[in-house]
Protein backbone atom coordinates (compact mmCIF):
# COMPACT_ATOMS: atom_id res chain seq x y z
CA UNK A 1 0.00 0.00 0.00
CA UNK A 2 2.84 2.62 0.87
CA UNK A 3 4.33 1.83 -2.31
CA UNK A 4 1.99 2.34 -4.39
CA UNK A 5 1.10 5.63 -3.00
CA UNK A 6 4.88 6.63 -3.07
CA UNK A 7 5.03 5.88 -6.54
CA UNK A 8 2.67 8.52 -7.76
CA UNK A 9 4.09 11.08 -5.20
CA UNK A 10 7.81 10.82 -6.52
CA UNK A 11 6.79 11.12 -10.24
CA UNK A 12 5.06 14.28 -9.16
CA UNK A 13 8.07 15.43 -6.91
CA UNK A 14 10.66 14.31 -9.91
CA UNK A 15 8.28 16.57 -12.21
CA UNK A 16 8.84 19.39 -9.95
CA UNK A 17 12.42 19.08 -9.70
CA UNK A 18 12.57 19.57 -13.39
CA UNK A 19 10.44 21.93 -14.06
CA UNK A 20 12.10 23.99 -11.31
CA UNK A 21 15.51 23.03 -12.48
CA UNK A 22 13.76 24.59 -16.44
CA UNK A 23 12.60 27.73 -14.50
CA UNK A 24 15.83 27.91 -12.61
CA UNK A 25 17.62 27.91 -15.61
CA UNK A 26 16.16 30.28 -17.71
CA UNK A 27 16.15 32.34 -15.08
CA UNK A 28 19.96 32.03 -14.72
CA UNK A 29 20.03 32.79 -18.57
CA UNK A 30 17.64 35.85 -17.97
CA UNK A 31 19.85 37.15 -15.70
CA UNK A 32 23.41 36.79 -17.16
CA UNK A 33 22.24 37.89 -20.68
CA UNK A 34 20.45 40.72 -19.20
CA UNK A 35 23.07 42.16 -17.06
CA UNK A 36 25.60 42.02 -20.28
CA UNK A 37 23.21 44.01 -21.93
CA UNK A 38 22.78 46.30 -19.35
CA UNK A 39 26.94 46.65 -19.21
CA UNK A 40 26.97 47.36 -23.18
CA UNK A 41 24.01 50.00 -22.67
CA UNK A 42 26.29 51.50 -19.56
CA UNK A 43 29.27 51.87 -22.58
CA UNK A 44 26.53 53.40 -25.13
CA UNK A 45 25.29 55.58 -22.73
CA UNK A 46 28.47 57.06 -21.85
CA UNK A 47 29.67 56.98 -25.29
CA UNK A 48 26.57 58.98 -26.33
CA UNK A 49 26.98 61.82 -23.62
CA UNK A 50 30.76 62.32 -25.04
CA UNK A 51 29.36 62.27 -28.21
CA UNK A 52 26.60 64.78 -27.42
CA UNK A 53 29.23 66.89 -25.12
CA UNK A 54 31.39 67.45 -28.20
CA UNK A 55 28.31 68.01 -30.80
CA UNK A 56 27.35 70.99 -28.75
CA UNK A 57 30.60 72.38 -28.69
CA UNK A 58 30.28 72.18 -32.74
CA UNK A 59 27.26 73.78 -32.29
CA UNK A 60 28.46 76.79 -30.11
CA UNK A 61 31.67 77.20 -32.33
CA UNK A 62 30.06 76.66 -35.92
CA UNK A 63 27.36 79.32 -34.66
CA UNK A 64 29.01 82.49 -35.72
CA UNK A 65 30.17 80.55 -38.92
CA UNK A 66 27.35 81.59 -41.44
CA UNK A 67 27.24 85.13 -40.14
CA UNK A 68 30.62 85.26 -41.10
CA UNK A 69 30.93 83.75 -44.57
CA UNK A 70 28.06 85.57 -45.58
CA UNK A 71 29.41 89.07 -44.04
CA UNK A 72 32.66 87.96 -46.22
CA UNK A 73 31.11 86.95 -49.40
CA UNK A 74 29.53 90.46 -49.38
CA UNK A 75 32.34 92.32 -48.72
CA UNK A 76 33.69 90.06 -52.00
CA UNK A 77 31.27 90.93 -53.84
CA UNK A 78 31.56 94.05 -53.75
CA UNK A 79 35.34 94.43 -54.54
CA UNK A 80 34.37 92.05 -57.18
CA UNK A 81 31.37 94.32 -58.77
CA UNK A 82 33.93 97.58 -58.32
CA UNK A 83 36.95 95.89 -59.79
CA UNK A 84 34.71 94.79 -62.96
CA UNK A 85 33.06 98.36 -63.22
CA UNK A 86 36.11 99.68 -63.29
CA UNK A 87 37.90 97.57 -65.90
CA UNK A 88 35.00 98.06 -67.82
CA UNK A 89 34.92 101.71 -67.91
CA UNK A 90 38.51 102.53 -68.16
CA UNK A 91 39.36 99.52 -70.74
CA UNK A 92 35.79 99.36 -72.43
CA UNK A 93 33.89 96.00 -72.93
CA UNK A 94 35.66 94.56 -75.41
CA UNK A 95 39.42 94.99 -74.34
CA UNK A 96 38.42 94.11 -70.76
CA UNK A 97 36.57 90.94 -72.03
CA UNK A 98 39.74 90.51 -74.38
CA UNK A 99 42.05 91.08 -70.64
CA UNK A 100 40.64 88.84 -68.50
CA UNK A 101 40.67 86.47 -71.28
CA UNK A 102 44.12 87.18 -71.84
CA UNK A 103 45.21 86.44 -68.56
CA UNK A 104 42.31 83.50 -67.64
CA UNK A 105 42.02 81.24 -70.47
CA UNK A 106 38.23 80.62 -71.47
CA UNK A 107 36.92 83.19 -68.84
CA UNK A 108 35.71 85.60 -71.59
CA UNK A 109 32.95 82.66 -71.96
CA UNK A 110 31.63 83.17 -68.32
CA UNK A 111 31.67 87.20 -68.60
CA UNK A 112 31.38 89.90 -66.05
CA UNK A 113 29.13 88.88 -63.33
CA UNK A 114 27.34 92.93 -63.31
CA UNK A 115 27.37 93.05 -67.11
CA UNK A 116 25.31 90.25 -68.74
CA UNK A 117 26.13 91.13 -72.15
CA UNK A 118 29.83 90.75 -71.91
CA UNK A 119 29.27 86.91 -71.90
CA UNK A 120 28.05 87.72 -75.76
CA UNK A 121 31.26 89.87 -76.38
CA UNK A 122 33.90 88.71 -78.71
CA UNK A 123 37.06 88.70 -76.94
CA UNK A 124 39.87 90.70 -78.73
CA UNK A 125 43.19 88.48 -78.54
CA UNK A 126 45.33 90.41 -76.46
CA UNK A 127 46.79 87.69 -74.90
CA UNK A 128 48.56 86.96 -78.25
CA UNK A 129 49.52 90.98 -78.95
CA UNK A 130 50.99 91.77 -75.48
CA UNK A 131 53.60 89.30 -73.79
CA UNK A 132 52.20 87.28 -70.90
CA UNK A 133 54.65 89.70 -69.06
CA UNK A 134 53.11 92.48 -70.08
CA UNK A 135 49.61 91.17 -69.00
CA UNK A 136 50.94 90.54 -65.57
CA UNK A 137 52.22 93.76 -65.10
CA UNK A 138 49.27 95.01 -66.06
CA UNK A 139 47.70 92.83 -63.70
CA UNK A 140 50.03 93.97 -60.70
CA UNK A 141 49.26 97.44 -61.60
CA UNK A 142 52.48 99.02 -63.59
CA UNK A 143 51.41 101.00 -66.48
CA UNK A 144 51.79 98.89 -69.36
CA UNK A 145 50.77 99.68 -72.85
CA UNK A 146 47.51 97.87 -73.08
CA UNK A 147 45.29 98.47 -75.89
CA UNK A 148 47.96 100.85 -77.69
CA UNK A 149 47.65 99.17 -80.47
CA UNK A 150 44.76 97.90 -82.31
CA UNK A 151 43.52 94.07 -81.36
CA UNK A 152 42.39 93.28 -84.84
CA UNK A 153 45.86 94.26 -86.74
CA UNK A 154 48.98 92.65 -86.68
CA UNK A 155 50.50 91.56 -83.25
CA UNK A 156 52.77 93.94 -81.85
CA UNK A 157 54.57 91.27 -80.19
CA UNK A 158 57.88 89.64 -82.30
CA UNK A 159 57.79 86.04 -81.75
CA UNK A 160 61.59 86.18 -82.21
CA UNK A 161 62.24 89.13 -79.73
CA UNK A 162 59.65 89.07 -77.53
CA UNK A 163 61.74 90.86 -75.23
CA UNK A 164 61.10 94.07 -77.33
CA UNK A 165 57.82 94.24 -75.71
CA UNK A 166 58.65 93.82 -71.90
CA UNK A 167 62.11 96.65 -73.22
CA UNK A 168 59.85 99.80 -73.62
CA UNK A 169 58.03 99.56 -70.62
CA UNK A 170 61.97 100.82 -69.42
CA UNK A 171 63.36 104.62 -70.00
CA UNK A 172 63.99 105.43 -73.27
CA UNK A 173 67.55 104.75 -74.23
CA UNK A 174 67.96 103.26 -77.44
CA UNK A 175 65.10 101.24 -78.49
CA UNK A 176 63.40 103.82 -80.42
CA UNK A 177 67.31 105.24 -82.04
CA UNK A 178 67.52 108.51 -80.66
CA UNK A 179 69.42 111.36 -82.59
CA UNK A 180 71.16 112.22 -79.60
CA UNK A 181 73.13 109.55 -78.43
CA UNK A 182 76.38 110.00 -77.36
CA UNK A 183 79.17 109.34 -80.35
CA UNK A 184 81.71 106.65 -79.71
CA UNK A 185 85.66 108.09 -80.78
CA UNK A 186 86.69 108.32 -84.18
CA UNK A 187 90.25 107.33 -84.96
CA UNK A 188 91.76 106.97 -88.60
CA UNK A 189 93.93 109.46 -90.24
CA UNK A 190 91.19 111.68 -90.98
CA UNK A 191 89.97 112.05 -87.10
CA UNK A 192 89.58 115.24 -85.72
CA UNK A 193 92.04 114.11 -83.03
CA UNK A 194 95.70 113.13 -84.03
CA UNK A 195 97.94 111.95 -82.01
CA UNK A 196 102.16 112.27 -82.85
CA UNK A 197 103.48 108.80 -83.81
CA UNK A 198 105.93 107.07 -81.91
CA UNK A 199 109.40 106.92 -83.28
CA UNK A 200 110.08 102.97 -81.90
CA UNK A 201 106.52 101.68 -83.59
CA UNK A 202 107.83 99.61 -85.99
CA UNK A 203 111.62 99.66 -85.00
CA UNK A 204 113.38 96.49 -83.26
CA UNK A 205 112.54 95.49 -79.58
CA UNK A 206 115.21 97.17 -77.48
CA UNK A 207 117.16 94.87 -75.71
CA UNK A 208 116.57 94.58 -71.90
CA UNK A 209 119.11 95.68 -69.90
CA UNK A 210 120.16 92.46 -67.84
CA UNK A 211 120.91 90.02 -71.33
CA UNK A 212 124.03 90.33 -73.10
CA UNK B 1 1.53 13.51 -15.58
CA UNK B 2 2.46 12.79 -18.72
CA UNK B 3 1.55 16.53 -19.76
CA UNK B 4 3.98 17.49 -16.86
CA UNK B 5 6.22 15.59 -18.28
CA UNK B 6 6.14 17.15 -21.69
CA UNK B 7 5.97 20.44 -20.48
CA UNK B 8 8.92 20.39 -18.90
CA UNK B 9 10.70 19.02 -21.95
CA UNK B 10 9.40 21.59 -24.14
CA UNK B 11 10.51 23.81 -21.69
CA UNK B 12 13.78 22.66 -21.63
CA UNK B 13 14.34 21.82 -25.01
CA UNK B 14 12.15 24.82 -26.35
CA UNK B 15 11.79 27.30 -24.51
CA UNK B 16 15.19 27.88 -22.95
CA UNK B 17 17.30 27.37 -26.45
CA UNK B 18 14.84 29.94 -27.80
CA UNK B 19 15.29 32.77 -24.56
CA UNK B 20 19.09 31.96 -24.92
CA UNK B 21 18.93 32.82 -28.56
CA UNK B 22 17.06 36.11 -28.56
CA UNK B 23 18.93 37.17 -25.33
CA UNK B 24 22.60 36.29 -27.19
CA UNK B 25 21.56 38.31 -30.26
CA UNK B 26 20.34 41.51 -28.23
CA UNK B 27 23.83 41.40 -26.02
CA UNK B 28 25.83 40.70 -29.70
CA UNK B 29 24.26 43.58 -31.30
CA UNK B 30 24.64 45.92 -28.04
CA UNK B 31 28.17 44.97 -28.00
CA UNK B 32 28.58 45.91 -31.85
CA UNK B 33 26.93 49.43 -31.18
CA UNK B 34 29.62 50.19 -28.44
CA UNK B 35 32.68 50.55 -30.85
CA UNK B 36 30.31 52.48 -33.06
CA UNK B 37 29.18 54.98 -30.50
CA UNK B 38 32.94 55.36 -29.52
CA UNK B 39 34.11 55.88 -32.82
CA UNK B 40 31.19 58.76 -33.24
CA UNK B 41 32.56 60.10 -30.48
CA UNK B 42 35.87 60.31 -31.20
CA UNK B 43 35.13 61.80 -34.72
CA UNK B 44 32.98 64.66 -33.19
CA UNK B 45 35.30 65.57 -30.44
CA UNK B 46 38.11 65.72 -33.38
CA UNK B 47 35.36 67.77 -35.45
CA UNK B 48 34.45 70.29 -32.30
CA UNK B 49 38.91 70.71 -32.13
CA UNK B 50 39.04 71.07 -35.81
CA UNK B 51 36.40 74.17 -35.42
CA UNK B 52 38.40 75.48 -33.33
CA UNK B 53 39.85 77.63 -35.82
CA UNK B 54 36.71 79.28 -36.65
CA UNK B 55 37.19 82.03 -34.34
CA UNK B 56 40.11 83.05 -37.02
CA UNK B 57 37.13 83.41 -39.32
CA UNK B 58 36.68 87.13 -37.24
CA UNK B 59 39.88 88.12 -37.97
CA UNK B 60 39.46 87.39 -41.77
CA UNK B 61 36.16 89.26 -41.96
CA UNK B 62 38.58 92.12 -40.53
CA UNK B 63 40.82 91.10 -43.38
CA UNK B 64 38.66 91.36 -46.27
CA UNK B 65 37.06 94.65 -45.15
CA UNK B 66 40.07 96.17 -44.78
CA UNK B 67 41.18 94.62 -47.97
CA UNK B 68 38.53 95.45 -49.65
CA UNK B 69 38.47 99.19 -48.47
CA UNK B 70 42.05 99.50 -49.66
CA UNK B 71 40.61 98.03 -53.20
CA UNK B 72 38.11 100.64 -53.10
CA UNK B 73 40.25 103.66 -52.80
CA UNK B 74 43.16 102.23 -54.98
CA UNK B 75 40.12 102.21 -57.57
CA UNK B 76 38.76 106.00 -56.82
CA UNK B 77 42.55 106.90 -57.33
CA UNK B 78 42.87 105.05 -60.56
CA UNK B 79 39.52 105.94 -61.52
CA UNK B 80 41.15 109.55 -61.51
CA UNK B 81 44.19 109.11 -62.40
CA UNK B 82 43.34 106.92 -65.97
CA UNK B 83 41.04 108.21 -69.02
CA UNK B 84 37.83 106.25 -69.32
CA UNK B 85 37.48 104.23 -72.47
Amino acid sequence: MMGGAMAPVLAFAAADAVTILAVGLIVVALVYYLVSVIAQLRKITAGLDETIASVGEIVQKSAPVNDVVTTINQQLDAGVDLLEGLLVKKAGMSDAVGLVDGMYAGAAAAGFRNFPESSTVKAPRIGEVYTKGTLTLARLGREAPIASGNPAGPALRDVEGGSLAARLLYPEIRQTMPTSLARSPVIGTDAPVQYEQRDDIGKPRKRLPGRV
Amino acid sequence: MILWWIGNLVLLAVVLPVVVYLLRGVLETATSIVPSVQEIAKAAAAGSKDLDAAALLLTTQDQVTKTVAGVANYGGSLDVILDDA
